[in-house]
């Protein structure tokens, strides 16, 4: 590759963090370490009922045993120093005045200019009309705008701390029954310690008339970020939902360690999209967020529908797999991904589709895109039970490189139980080539808009999936102007 | 309006031009011709500023600018065009957005405001009638499945969008039928205009029945060995490359 070619490719890859900021606000935390105490503390800050308590220590002494024991899993592909769980603060919220806001006014400026600068203005009027959005500050959910106009509708959004107030038959019902805290180290962790995140109910034939959305900021030095997120969409309704996630410039590793559940009854409708952008470490890899994300749907009954879409740009590591649980016959599950790797980033993602009932269908289309000395890899299951006759499954995973110092990997895990259904699996690497870039170069084109013109093209089939604000922020988070706003 | 002297350049140590002069003012269309392998393809790439391509002595000079030591995209909006031989494919990016990208490139080095997507789309209406391409066309992947003639007239359509300078057309008759090559030549004759100029690089005399040449030049092992009018065109179809081969031959000292 000629060098004009190589610096365009890092202009692009190095494009600067702009969301690196710190805010200096009053918070209110606890000290590093973890034991039964802390999950006491945490659940009795919160106020929470008894089955809660009983749950986070159930899935606190199922952590600590697989701590001791195995520890972490071991099987991605990626290297990372030891975490030293007892170093980290698994509490920090923003200090309140008295009891706590009860409505924006009285929320903190600060925080409120927090989320302006992040381009999310909470106060309502300045909204994006039709998007409403919970606003996660380190541990806790400090805002969540057109609640009411929701409730109208029977629609439930807010905090989980409030949903566990206002709702506990709803969290009891249906917590952990996606993503149980047995599931796996990270998942058992956040299940014990989560102090906040997003929950949503969707009333039966209920369509959410404007998009919901969480806005995750991690601040606090030293603190982990453990939120859980709970999406429950009754019969034939239909939500989409929008995740974003930015943190300030550290030298250190932050861990963030998420449980999004998604449950999709009979005919029910779940599209949840996410543009990631943790902060991604130096240049030499210092800094970072530590990203281990549980992310997972059930389509519980006939002809439910859950599509995770990801832009994955941001984070040290990534080890993240949205999959979906296609119990329902006839039921669809969708993941459309984009994973960008720069610098000295990770990434370990996929999905995993389990077909169960008949009829099933999935689809998956996975965009790596790797830079600098970046490493992608895509993993993916796609298991098709016997019972799950007649089930589909489709699988496009395409790797791009820029430059040569970097890594593409494919694990495709591919599981037919039966005799009628299929598998379909398409994967393909290629590099910009320079004939491309002549080409556009040739027609006016600077080499830094021409990488970004063939990579919007490249992942074009995943954008389409987002919804449009969401679209444009992701084209501008790969440093690229929009394709397909004409024609 | 272009100024070629002595021009010398080869790839990966290999010279392939061998001392090129050429003068092209505006309005004229030059025809350069010679069998395969004369270096007709390398000389326009090394005017579009094709990396892969070494330049190793003589100066081009265009608008009185020192075209070499500009990088391809400043020669492009510049208004240097070039129709490409084989046109690559950019998946998942249509046709439109393409151009646009490139238009806006151009029209802000001239100074002038972008377009946006509906004042760009109108300009577009009218181009694609030039080169009888239909209006889906526009939103198909560059190139991408595109049938050789197709690319060819996509090519004729981005050289219509984009209004160069100097259009350098490589090869753009070859592979075509005789319907499409008429397509092409007539949206070639409507972009002429007495403050343009262009060079079409072809083997072959046919395009140049349809397009006159104010110049025809023949291109032999790295050198323009003759220049004449469009009756030259005519005598090399007649008599084919083998009498140019001969005649250098004749003339040029066994080495």
């Amino acid at each position: 590759m000629s060098t004009t070619s190589r610096n365009a490719l890092e202009a692009v890859a190095g494009r600067e963090y702009k969301w690196g900021f710190v805010s200096d606000i009053e918070a209110d935390t606890l000290p590093p370490g973890l034991d039964e105490d802390v999950v006491r503390l945490i659940s009795a800050k919160k106020q929470e009922p008894q089955f809660m308590l009983d749950w986070r220590l159930r899935a606190y002494r199922h952590w600590a045993k697989l701590e001791r024991t195995a520890g972490e899993p071991r099987w991605a592909n990626i290297t990372y120093p030891a975490i030293d769980y007892q170093k980290i603060v698994y509490y920090s919220a923003p200090k309140r005045q008295g009891t706590g806001p009860t409505s924006l006014d009285e929320v903190d400026p600060k925080l409120l200019e927090t989320f302006d600068k992040l381009g999310i203005p909470l106060v309502e009027q300045k909204r994006l009309a039709g998007v409403a959005v919970d606003a996660v500050f380190d541990s806790v959910s400090v805002a969540t705008t057109f609640k009411e106009k929701l409730a109208e509708l029977g629609i439930v959004f807010c905090s989980f701390s409030e949903a566990v107030q206002n709702h506990p038959e709803l969290v009891q019902k249906y917590l952990g029954s996606v993503v149980p805290y047995t599931d796996n180290f990270y998942a058992a962790l956040n299940s014990a310690v989560f102090s906040d995140g997003s929950f949503c109910y969707i009333p039966r034939g209920v369509r959410c008339p404007m998009e919901l959305s969480t806005y995750f900021r991690i601040n606090t030095a030293g603190s982990g970020q453990f939120e859980r997120t709970l999406i429950v969409a009754d019969e034939g309704s239909y939500v989409s939902y929008l995740e974003g996630c930015t943190a300030p410039m550290r030298d250190e590793n932050q861990l963030h360690a998420a449980v999004v559940e998604l449950v999709a009854l009979e005919g029910a409708q779940i599209k949840y999209s996410t543009v990631q952008n943790w902060y991604a470490g130096d240049a030499e890899g210092r800094g970072g967020i530590f990203n281990f994300v549980t992310k997972r749907g059930k389509c519980a009954g006939r002809r439910a529908r859950i599509s995770w879409t990801q832009v994955e740009t941001g984070s040290a590591i990534t080890w993240k797999y949205p999959s979906v649980v296609l119990q329902g016959d006839e039921s669809v599950g969708e993941f459309y991904s984009v994973a960008l790797t720069v610098n000295r980033q990770q990434a370990d993602t996929g999905t995993k589709m389990i077909h169960v009932g008949k009829n099933t269908k999935s689809t998956i289309v996975s965009k790596g895109i790797s830079a600098g000395h970046g490493n992608n890899t895509y993993r993916g299951l796609v298991k098709i039970l016997p019972r799950a006759s007649a089930a589909r499954n489709y699988t496009q995973c395409d790797s791009l490189l820029l430059g040569d110092r970097c890594g593409a990997h494919t694990f495709p895990y591919i599981e037919v139980g039966n005799a009628s259904s299929t598998a379909e699996h398409e994967a393909s690497t290629s590099k910009i080539s320079d004939e491309q870039l002549f080409y556009c170069k040739q027609r006016g084109l600077s080499p830094e808009n021409a990488v970004s013109l063939i990579i919007n093209g490249f992942c074009k089939e995943v954008f389409k999936n987002l919804p449009m604000e969401f679209a444009v922020e992701a084209s501008k988070l790969l440093g690229v102007s929009l394709e397909g706003s004409i024609g | 309006m272009l100024s070629i002297r002595g021009l010398r350049a080869g790839v990966e140590g290999k010279t392939i031009l061998k001392g090129i002069d050429l003068e092209v003012h505006a309005g004229e269309v030059h025809a350069v011709m010679g069998p395969n392998g004369s270096g007709k393809s390398t000389l326009a790439q090394v005017l579009a500023g094709h990396p892969a391509y070494t330049v190793t002595a003589g100066e081009v000079s265009y608008l009185g600018q020192d075209l070499l030591a500009m990088p391809p995209e400043e020669r492009a909006r510049a208004g240097i065009f070039l129709a490409f031989q084989y046109p690559v494919e950019i998946p998942g990016v249509s046709n439109a957005a393409f151009l646009k990208a490139a238009v806006n490139e151009v029209r802000t080095r001239r100074g002038m405001e972008e377009l946006d997507a509906m004042e760009f789309l109108e300009q577009l209406e009218g181009k694609l009638a030039l080169v009888e391409m239909d209006r889906s066309f526009i939103n198909r992947p560059v190139n991408e499945g595109f049938s050789g003639g197709e690319k060819k007239r996509n090519e004729i359509l981005q050289l219509a969008v984009l209004e160069p300078v100097l259009a350098i057309l490589d090869e753009t008759d070859s592979g075509l039928d005789i319907d499409a090559l008429r397509v092409v030549a007539h949206g070639i004759n409507r972009l002429r205009r007495p403050d343009n100029a262009m060079i079409l690089v072809t083997h072959y005399q046919r395009i140049l029945q349809y397009v006159e040449p104010d110049r025809v030049h023949v291109l032999f092992d790295g050198r323009l060995v003759r220049s004449g009018g469009k009756e030259l065109a005519v005598e090399l179809e007649r008599k084919g490359y083998d009498w140019i081969r001969d005649e250098v031959a004749a003339t040029q000292p066994v080495s």
